[in-house]
């Protein structure tokens, strides 16, 4: 078998790479998946888009992806509803230290057009009433930000990706990667060999391992993250609520229930996603404590999925000058799917010769050759 | 009896017509249909709609039911409320 390219991995990356890369001319794509569409992060995430970022780069990425997911349905001729909840980010500042990173953040949002607010503790009452007042010091919102379904933004991608011409093949992963010095000769999977010079690896939490297999290291790794679902209930909290410092994030889906999050400070490296009770009682805890309406809601299920963390938590979207044809788009630290329309634009212009929509440097792998570099994303639950 | 009157999933109200739409989109696992209609997402985790989508799968594919995989088993068995399980925690700290 031929191939123009060859995308590994069908998440949000691979799906939207995909989409880009045809709907920009090119012909004869083949995405491989060792599993079934969303069966890494993406169906596993909490699907939360926001703009309220630290650094410059983020903010810009977080921005360009929000116009696309609202015109998503439209842009992509999608006839589901992708479910898109608009309904803002409400993130809580706990200390003083908090506070002062939150008011230097929102400068550098509405230095590219963001618009979010600093609020007090009455004002973000306002918005989601049910909130303890005497756990947080004030807040910061923007009303863009919010929530899509995941499986359903895949889908949009993968079905406007097919109507294109494009090929996916699910259950079939790869499983090396033929190189010549440095030219790309072909991808091997579990059952067949694909000639091609053109690879793009959209791997998620096994981006590292498929790199490897093309002899290119990605300084990158992975760790489980878990989330858990509450019993659908009536509409009661508009906008994500989120805090660094208690280390959580907390959301109603138009579906009704409650997905909620946070991270391990002690979590391994590797690619374990089993669910623990430790997140359980400690999510519990957290949840209580700033939301107490919201214990009242009984949990249905709990799971884990993959974070891909970069060395400043920002993507890796990217060429390789070691080996010419062979892109990267990993490393999003926990926010790959609110990035995803960026994710495929960029690379689809790296690969088509155009010139991006965001300066590409900030971006590439070669940002962690050079020994000074003090744009580190803290914004991250 | 009609497909549309016809109830896979009762935690998400998903009827056999909404299946079959999905199934011909080429969604033929269990866990590529759950993340489009969240089959086995709901309280009963599971247990009410595996074997009728296995069945149906299993109909479809024109393989034997036991050859078709259905949902992963996660936790909780039973929905808890949050605040119980804050609470229980507290307990074995004291
Ligand atoms: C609990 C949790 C909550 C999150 N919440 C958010 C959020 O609110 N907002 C947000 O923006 N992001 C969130 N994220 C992060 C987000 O899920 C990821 O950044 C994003 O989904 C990455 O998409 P991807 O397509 O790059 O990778 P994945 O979705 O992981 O896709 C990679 C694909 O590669 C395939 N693959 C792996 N190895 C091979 C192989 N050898 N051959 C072929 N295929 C292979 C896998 O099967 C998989 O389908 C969260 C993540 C987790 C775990």
């Amino acid at each position: 078998m031929k191939a123009d390219a060859v995308i590994i991995g069908a998440g949000i990356s691979g799906s939207s790479i995909a989409w880009h890369l045809a709907k920009k001319g090119m012909r004869n794509i083949k995405v491989f998946d060792a599993s079934y569409l969303t069966a890494g992060a993406t169906g596993r995430c909490g699907a939360g888009v926001r703009t309220q970022w630290g650094t410059k780069t983020n903010c810009l990425l977080a921005k360009k992806s929000m116009e696309f997911f609202e015109e998503a349905g439209d842009l992509l001729d999608y006839k589901e509803d992708i479910e898109f909840k608009q309904a803002g980010y409400l993130i809580l500042a706990t200390t003083r230290e908090e506070e002062a990173i939150f008011d230097k953040n929102i400068k550098v949002q509405h230095d590219i057009g963001i618009p979010s607010k600093r609020l007090t503790v009455q004002e973000a009452l306002q918005i989601v009433p049910h909130l303890n007042p005497d756990s947080f010091l004030s807040a910061s919102f923007c009303e863009k930000d919010g929530h899509l379904n995941p499986f359903r933004m895949t889908d949009a991608f993968y079905q406007a990706a097919k109507r294109l011409g494009v090929e996916f093949f699910f259950y079939e992963p790869v499983t090396d990667i033929k190189t010549n010095h440095a030219s790309i000769e072909a991808v091997i999977t579990d059952r067949r060999i694909i000639e091609t010079d053109v690879v793009i690896d959209a791997a998620g939490g096994h981006a590292k391992e498929i790199a490897a297999m093309a002899g290119i290291d990605v300084p990158v790794f992975s760790e489980k993250h878990e989330i858990l679902a509450t019993e659908p209930t009536y509409p009661m909290q508009d906008p994500m609520v989120m805090s660094f410092s208690k280390n959580i994030y907390c959301q109603q889906v138009p579906h009704g229930s409650f997905l909620m999050g946070r991270s391990n400070p002690d979590a391994k490296h590797n690619h374990d996603v089993t669910s623990s009770w430790q997140f359980l009682e400690k999510m519990a805890k957290t949840v209580c404590d700033i939301l107490p309406d919201i214990g009242k809601l009984r949990v249905v299920r709990q799971w884990g999925g993959l974070y891909n963390n970069s060395p400043d938590r920002q993507p890796i979207i990217s060429s390789v000058d070691e080996l010419p044809g062979f892109y990267v788009a990993c490393g999003f630290s926990g926010h790959g799917f609110m990035f995803s329309p960026i994710t495929g634009d960029l690379i689809s212009d790296l690969i088509l010769d155009k010139e991006p929509a965001i300066n590409a440097a900030a971006l590439s792998i070669k940002r962690f050759d050079e020994t000074s570099n003090g744009d580190y994303e803290t914004s991250v639950v | 009896m009609k497909k549309h009157n016809v109830y896979v999933c009762r935690c998400e109200d998903v009827t056999l017509d909404e299946l079959y739409y999905w199934i011909h989109r080429g969604f033929t696992t269990f866990e590529g249909l759950k993340r489009q209609l969240r089959i086995g997402m709901g309280p009963c985790q599971g247990q009410i709609c595996g074997e009728v989508i296995r069945r149906e799968l299993a109909n479809f594919l024109k393989k034997h039911p036991a050859d078709v995989k259905t949902h992963t088993i996660r936790p909780l068995i039973m929905g808890v409320p949050l605040e119980a399980i804050a609470k229980a925690g507290d307990q074995d700290e004291s």
